[in-house]
């Protein structure tokens, strides 16, 4: 078995003493197993203790009271004094906490307790007859002899908690999505990732290796080369620029369809399905942008010369000389 | 005392030898509470989560992945190597700055660079692939989301940012174009910059910002030099970080079909 911490043992020993009404002696070699354990049938001095409870409870209200008019006020007077015109009834009937506040210094326990001899506001009275609970409330707290409040709750043995009240089994939030099947990171991701990316490195160093990149004679803004070509990834571009007008070709192309068509894609396409299926108009466009763009690229890579003339790399050979020069590298 | 050979004397030696190292309070103010180079790594699927939980590189990735997302076939691991693609250029554009003057003596420098400079050759090449792979391959990850229509909701923006990721890969090719300062170089630049020069209404102001003049001189160079190791990365690294955040704050990988 487990090895339980003394002060631990010794505490929960305290509280099972305390349930039991036994010593904590006893009870701490109940749960060391070195003698019986007490069995509870049932609880005397709980029912016992309930009996008075009522009794005293019930008639603590004119027991405080007998005396004159003006105890009661005084205690009454720190209390709500909003309300010191005393004419509309029905307004007090309805609000019955404050009423019996205002003017009068006869009390509420009055009602109860059988000396409404001055009564120096009438109407009140039969308000105050219909909501003797906050008088009751007040009433106790004069009374300094008396313990009222002890017996006003059950022992704490007995009674621990209490309904409040019943709440539907709702959680606070929605989950909306469905439990998906995942797994660890590590390794189920990382492995792959760690391998692929090895592979890459290999790749490049090994592509590094074998391939030089192109170093031509030093730059010479006097020496206009024949094509000029831009890097490959804008060769497509230069070469729709031989097509159309450079307004159309160099500025709508890359900046508005490129960059700002692009990025609009997702508010454009609000088809939420996501199923290729289901989306082959979506699909269909880009990969006519795709074959367009990559035949615009090939094209102005491969098959153009000098004068961007039309080519065959076969034939008249390859005029990029960023491909040019690892191609012929010995 | 039965006499120990070498071999179980190296044995008993080794036997706990890291614990005293691994308890101390250098090596346990280094490694967080739970992290396998405290107390050893034993498979468990509390230590597989300690494994991404207390790196702060494997930290990027969630602790567990929708099973569908861990294919190879899937996502081709197309976006994580745009990211490798782009530390080994980081690393290797670093290097190769330790031997380049954006000058009139980048050329020789870049000359100087492939004769006699150890591993120069290899490095440079390196760069170089490196970044014409990085556009092909950020390119590539572009489509694959797309005919995964991995950009619908809630991703929309992180598209937008791709998108962006995207020109500025090209903007940091382009600019890296011109450094070696040969032929092919500037004359690339200068049609990529006349391009520029269509834009309607600011198109001479444009080429002029951007070639520091009228045409590509040693000040195109410099300013090239400035964006391409400074300006651009900083700025891509800005949106990797917003949208590597977004990947995992919009529900990590879309899908499964």
């Amino acid at each position: 078995m487990v090895d339980i911490p003394e002060h631990l043992l010794l505490r929960s020993a305290e509280a099972r003493a305390k349930a039991l009404g036994i010593s904590v002696e006893q009870a701490l070699a109940e749960m060391k197993g070195e003698s019986t354990p007490t069995v509870v049938a049932e609880e005397p001095e709980v029912i016992e203790i309930d009996t008075p409870a009522p009794a005293k409870a019930e008639v603590p209200a004119p027991v405080e009271t007998p005396v004159t008019e003006e105890e009661p006020a005084k205690a009454e007077v720190p209390a709500p004094v909003e309300t010191p015109v005393t004419e509309e009834e029905p307004a007090k009937a309805e609000v019955p906490a404050p009423v019996e506040t205002p003017v009068t210094e006869e009390e509420p326990a009055k009602a109860e307790v059988p000396a409404p001899v001055e009564t120096p506001v009438t109407e009140e009275e039969p308000a105050k007859a219909e909501v003797p609970a906050p008088v009751k409330a007040k009433a106790p707290a004069p009374a300094k002899d008396d313990s009222p409040e002890e017996v006003d709750f059950a022992p704490e043995v007995k009674v621990t908690q209490r309904l409040l009240t019943v709440v539907k089994a709702k959680p606070i939030q929605k989950a909306s999505a469905e439990p998906v099947d995942k797994v660890n990171t590590w390794p189920h991701l990382m492995l792959p990732e760690f391998i692929s990316l090895m592979a890459m490195m290999a790749f490049l160093i090994i592509l590094s290796a074998i391939l030089q990149a192109p170093l031509l004679e030093e730059a010479n803004p006097n020496i206009t080369p024949n094509p000029a070509k831009a890097p490959w990834y804008f060769l497509g571009l230069q070469e729709a620029l031989s097509y159309w007008d450079p307004q159309i070709a160099g500025v709508m192309i890359p900046l508005v369809i490129g960059l700002i068509g692009f990025a609009a894609i997702p508010y454009i396409d609000r088809n939420p399905e996501n199923n290729p299926s289901k989306r082959k108009y979506a699909i269909m466009m880009f990969t006519f942008f795709l074959a367009g763009a990559g035949t615009l690229t090939i094209i102005g890579v491969l098959f153009r010369g000098p004068g961007w003339n039309w080519t065959y790399p076969w034939i008249d050979g390859i005029w990029f000389d960023d491909l040019l020069d690892w191609i012929y590298f010995e | 005392m039965a006499k120990l050979t070498l071999r179980e004397r190296f044995k008993k030696g080794a036997e706990g030898s890291g614990d005293s190292l691994r308890g101390s309070k250098f090596a346990t103010s280094i490694f967080r509470p739970g992290s396998p180079f405290r107390k050893g790594y034993s498979d468990s699927p509390r230590n597989r989560s300690y494994v991404v939980m207390n790196n702060v590189l494997y930290h990027l990735h969630p602790v567990k992945v929708k099973r569908h997302g861990v294919r190879l076939s899937y996502t081709l691991c197309l976006g994580g190597m745009s990211f490798f693609l782009f530390i080994v250029l980081t690393i290797t554009g670093i290097w190769l700055m330790f031997y380049f003057r954006p000058t009139e003596m980048a050329y020789a420098d870049i000359q100087a660079l492939q004769t006699s400079v150890a591993f120069g050759s290899l490095v440079r090449n390196m760069h170089r692939w490196g970044a014409h792979l990085m556009v092909l391959v950020v390119f590539l990850h572009m489509s694959r989301v797309f005919y995964h229509g991995a950009y619908k909701a809630p991703r929309e923006f992180n598209w937008v940012i791709g998108v962006i990721l995207l020109f500025l890969t090209l903007f940091l090719s382009f600019t890296g174009y011109l450094l070696p300062w040969d032929q092919l170089a500037i004359w690339a630049v200068t049609v990529g910059g006349n391009m520029a020069s269509y834009t309607p209404v600011f198109g001479a102001q444009i080429k002029f910002g951007l070639f520091a003049g009228l045409e590509a001189t040693t000040a195109t160079l410099l300013r090239f030099y400035v964006l391409h190791v400074l300006f651009f990365p900083f700025i891509i690294v800005i949106f990797m970080a917003i949208h590597f955040w977004r990947v995992r704050k919009d529900g990590g990988i879309s899908g499964p079909l």
